[in-house]
This record gives C-alpha cells, structure tokens and sequence, in this order.
C-alpha cells in the first residue's frame, strides 16, 4: 500500500471510530442529533450525555490507545525486538501493584492512582537503575532484567487477588484485564500524547538507524546511548499514563506497530505518528463494542482489544506472505 | 587527517597491536593485512571511535576523536563494519539514504541534495534497478553494494572499510577499488582497508600495515614492506614472489609439496 492511501485509510478509520465511538452506548444517538450536540450545545439530556460522558470516554480509549501505541513502538525500537511491547519492563505490574494495593486498603481513586504512579515509576527506575549499574548499558540485559522485575510483580499481584476479599476481585480483574471505567478526566492524558509526540518526533531518524544495531547507528553519527534513554524515559511515560487511565490493556501495544509497518509505514518518521492514530482508533473502537454491545453488561475492553486485533494481523500476515511468494 | 598515537589495542589477556603510531595522510591508500583474529577490525573499530582503545590516541583533524560530536565524526569518517544486522525495515534506496543521516538538515524528511546523492552513488553501483526492492530481499553481493554505495553517499574525507570486496564479483571488486583510489587522488580522501587479497593490496594501497595478532606489526609503503619473507611470515603460510605481466604476484605455495603446520 503506499503512504498516501494508508494515510487516506488510518484517517477514514480514525473518523468513523471517533463517531461512532459518540454515537453508541447505552442510549444510541442519531448522526444529526450528535453533531448538533457537539456544535451546538443545548441543555437537552442528548448534549448532556455527549459532553458529560461520550467525548470523556472517547478521549480516554483515544489517549489511552495512542500512548500505548507510542510507547510500543519505542521499545521495539530501543530493543530490536518485534516482541516487545510497553509492558515488558514491569511498568504495567509495578502500576497495578501499586493499584491493586489502593484497592485492597479501600483507598479513593486518587489515592489508588497515586499509588499506581509509584509502583510504576518504582519499577521503571528499578530496571533503568539495574541495567545501568551492570556497567555497559545494553538492550539485551535491559530485557533480561525487565522481564526478571516484571515477573517478580505479577507473582505479587497473584498473592494480592488471593488475599483480597471476594467483593473486590472481579473489580481487581476488570482493572487487570483494562477497562476505561474507571478513566476519570482525560484530558491530562490527551496533552502528555501530545507533548510525548512532539518530544519523540526528532528522535525517529535515530530509530531508523538504530534498527541496523548500535555499532552502525554509532558510525551513523547517533549518539546511541543518549537516543535510547530518552526512548526509555518516552516510552516509560506514556505507558504508566496509558496503564492508570485504563489499566493493563493488552495486545495495542504490541500489535499496533506491526499493523501499521503492514499497511506501508516500517519508516519510524512516519510509524510513530501512524502508530498513534491507528492505537487511538483501536481502542475507540473496541471501547465502543465492549460498552454497548452486551448493554447493560459492560465488558473489560481489553478482551475487545485482542479479539478484534488478532484477527486483523493475521489476515494482513497472510497477505504478506501470499505477496511475498509471487 | 588521522592520526594515531602509541594504540594499544587487545582485550584482557591479550595483546593484539602494541604502542602503533601512525599518520593517515591525504591521498593515501592503506591496506591491513593479517590473519583472522589477528586485531584488523579491532584496529578499524578504534579508528572510528566505535570501540575505546586499551591505551593510545586517535586524533581526528588534530584532536581527540573521542571528543567529538558523534554527528561532526560522521560527516569527516565513514566506516563499512565487517557486519552488521541483515534485518531492515525499508527498500535498499531507504538504506543508502541512511548514509546521508550526518548531512540531514531536518529530521523529517531527506533534502532534494541528500537523495540525489544516494541516488547517483546507486547508479554509481548499479544498484539503481534495484532501489525499490526491500534490503532484506538482496543477495549478499547486491547487499554489499548497497552497503557501499550508504558509505559513499555520506561523503567522508576518511574511508574505513573491513573488507570491503567480501560477497563481490571481479567487476564490482575493481570497480569499488578504482572509486576509492579515485576518492583518495582526487578528493584527498584517506582510504584504510582490511584486505585478503595480496594482487589488489598490491595493486591499489600505496601503504600497508602488517598485523601479527602478538603486539607486533609491520609498516611502510607497498613496494618495501610486500615480499615473499614477511607475508610468509605473517600468514604462517609459505608464498612465492611471480613476476608477471609488470607486475610482482605473490602466489600461495602447493600444500602438499610443502606441508606446513597451520
């Protein structure tokens, strides 16, 4: 596909997921009617539902989305490795830790997501702090010890979902599996994807180059070491916003990038920004499926995300390699 | 240009080169000859900053190289490795642009300059019916090209190449020396090249460093430093000196006339 018509694609997709993403619900709200609400607020319950609740919830699957997107992409970057994704350093664990325990205690959403923040930001600097006393900084022993911490959380978050009460864990659960009922304002984390774009935008040359290992970015003129802490510190930040909006929502991250490579954009320039557009769709989207399909059950939208995903990356896997065969 | 002062250069345990000085002039040709393991790359890595030395200097237009902008050292150094990752995420055009990563005015996007270049060197190479065809599908020789043609296009005034004719056929051996021998002639570019091939380090460097893998080297111009006795020597191989056709050829001796221990 060339870069133009995936443009056209990623922003049609973009579009209709946004509304549709306002439109269902609970209570579906015809096309006039929503864009009236939109441009021209009233005081009628339709303009109530669209602001107080719709564009909120939109919002937060859209950032949330996009972070996770974001940060995905970083790592594979920072690790040459398609497998890894924003959680494979223990931030998802070290934040539902810290969560987790709010929850336990029966401490109110701030605190639990202050809490979130800690354990998150605990488990980053862990594994940055450890790989770097190790002497010479290395993707590979960045890894190693990412997954050893991330590991070490999750047999923790395993002990806490036995000792809690039976009251709390299906909430624990939900919150473990991701679900955006719990996102408050938004609109904070809207601003950081936004700020952590701009910030990563100048680096992606760097990533280009670092695909073909460190010693040839070097004699490239990339200050290697440099480049990869600040892909570190990028993609660490957006991936505890991403987790204390929605929790540990799974598979965007990882697949998102490899979609978007698919669909014609493996140029980092280019993949970063795709990358988050295509992550904020996909997760409006199966936000939208996961709370108005099944209503008034809501489902974690997590499980949506990797049952539309999965089906998606291998149809176009497929293609590829038919492609590849002629 | 480059210079070098008192390397020592090895890992804990052993020594490969010991207290090697040198100056790299304008319009000068090297070659580095040595046997496997015996510290060519090493001593290339350390030429380019890529790896720090175990004691010693390298001096980049008169000063330290490893004081130097990364980027200000890709713009006056360019280095082929030996090796390097075969998985890529773009064309082979995409590739040979990554060459011009030092001379990128914006990080958006390459300059009407910046592909004009890559395109001539991939003409250059005849690698220009190729250029839309993903890296990862070349064949090694159509690879090595390409990797060429990247180093080309980032213009250096000092070429480092470990073993830059690996995976190519005559023509494109010949014709990659003749561009550098030209680089260094016309451009008073420094050319420096871990070689195998006797006949083309003969052929093309007009200085040669002999590398015995203990400490020990050897260096000087072409015509005094290449004989039968001391490439027999470093190569623990016994050669024979042909004259033929104006020029001197040395000739590898029949193994089981003379049977020596490798």
């Amino acid at each position: 596909m060339s870069r133009a018509s995936g443009l056209v694609l990623l922003v049609a997709v973009a579009t209709i997921a946004i509304l549709s993403g306002l439109a269902a619900g609970s209570i579906a709200i015809p096309i006039d009617k929503l864009v009236s609400a939109i441009f021209r607020p009233g005081n009628d319950a339709v303009s109530d539902i669209v602001w107080k609740l719709r564009i909120p919830r939109v919002v937060a699957a859209f950032s949330c989305g996009a972070l996770l997107a974001l940060s995905g992409a970083l790592m594979q970057a920072l690790l040459r490795n398609p497998l890894a994704d924003p959680y494979v350093f223990g931030i998802s664990g070290g934040a539902a830790l810290g969560v987790m325990l709010g929850m336990l205690l029966g401490v109110g959403t701030a605190l639990q997501t202050g809490l979130g923040l800690g354990g998150a930001t605990f488990a980053a600097l862990l594994v940055f702090g450890l790989s770097l006393r190790a002497g010479n900084w290395n993707p590979y022993r960045l890894l190693l010890i990412g997954v050893i911490v991330a590991a070490g959380l999750n047999a923790m978050l395993s002990l806490i979902l036995v000792l809690a009460p039976q009251a709390s864990v299906k909430g624990m659960l939900y919150w473990l599996m991701g679900d955006l009922g719990y996102a408050g304002n938004p609109w904070p984390a809207l601003l950081i994807a936004f700020l952590l774009v701009v910030v990563s935008m100048p680096f992606t040359p760097a990533m280009n180059a670092l695909a073909l290992g460190r010693m040839k970015a070097r004699s490239l003129g990339v200050a290697v070491s440099s480049v990869e802490v600040v892909l570190f510190i990028v993609a660490a930040i957006a991936a505890v916003t991403a987790v204390l909006i929605g929790g540990t929502i799974g598979f965007v991250g990882l697949v998102v990038p490899h979609l978007v490579r698919l669909i014609g954009f493996p140029d980092y320039r280019w993949l970063v920004p795709a990358s988050m557009l295509a992550g904020g769709s996909l997760l409006v989207a199966a936000d939208m499926v996961a709370r108005s399909a099944w209503a008034p059950l809501q489902f974690p939208v997590g499980v949506l995300t990797a049952l539309l995903g999965v089906p998606i990356l291998l149809l176009l896997l497929a293609g590829r390699n038919r492609d590849a065969a002629h | 240009m480059l210079r070098i002062d008192a390397l020592t250069l090895g890992y804990p345990g052993r020594t490969l080169v010991k207290g090697l000085s040198a100056e790299f002039l304008p319009g000068e040709v090297w070659g580095v000859l040595g046997r496997n393991g015996s510290g060519k790359s090493t001593l290339l890595n350390a030429l380019a900053a890529l790896t720090t030395p175990q004691s010693g200097m390298v001096m980049l237009d008169g000063k330290p190289i490893a004081s130097l902008p990364r980027r200000a050292v890709a713009r006056r150094l360019g280095t082929l490795l030996q090796e390097e990752s075969r998985e890529f995420w773009g064309s082979a055009r995409d590739y040979v642009l990554l060459g011009r990563y030092p001379h990128a005015q914006s990080p958006f996007g390459w300059g009407r300059d910046d592909e004009l270049i890559a395109d001539a060197e991939m003409q250059a190479l005849h690698l220009d019916h190729l250029a839309a065809r993903p890296y990862i599908s070349l064949s090694g020789g159509e690879r090595q090209r390409a990797r060429l043609a990247a180093l080309l296009a980032q213009r250096p005034g000092v070429y480092l190449l470990d073993e830059p004719l690996q995976h190519l056929d005559l023509p494109h051996q010949v014709a990659v020396l003749d561009r550098l021998a030209h680089e260094a002639r016309q451009h008073a570019a420094v050319v420096v090249m871990v070689l195998h091939d006797l006949l083309f380090a003969a052929r093309y460097c007009n200085r040669l460093l002999l590398l015995s893998g203990d400490g020990r080297f050897r260096m000087g111009g072409a015509s005094e430093v290449m004989n039968a006795e001391n490439l027999g020597e470093l190569y623990g191989f016994p050669l024979e000196a042909v004259d033929a056709g104006g020029e001197r050829l040395f000739l590898p001796a029949h193994r089981s006339a003379t049977s020596p221990d490798v």
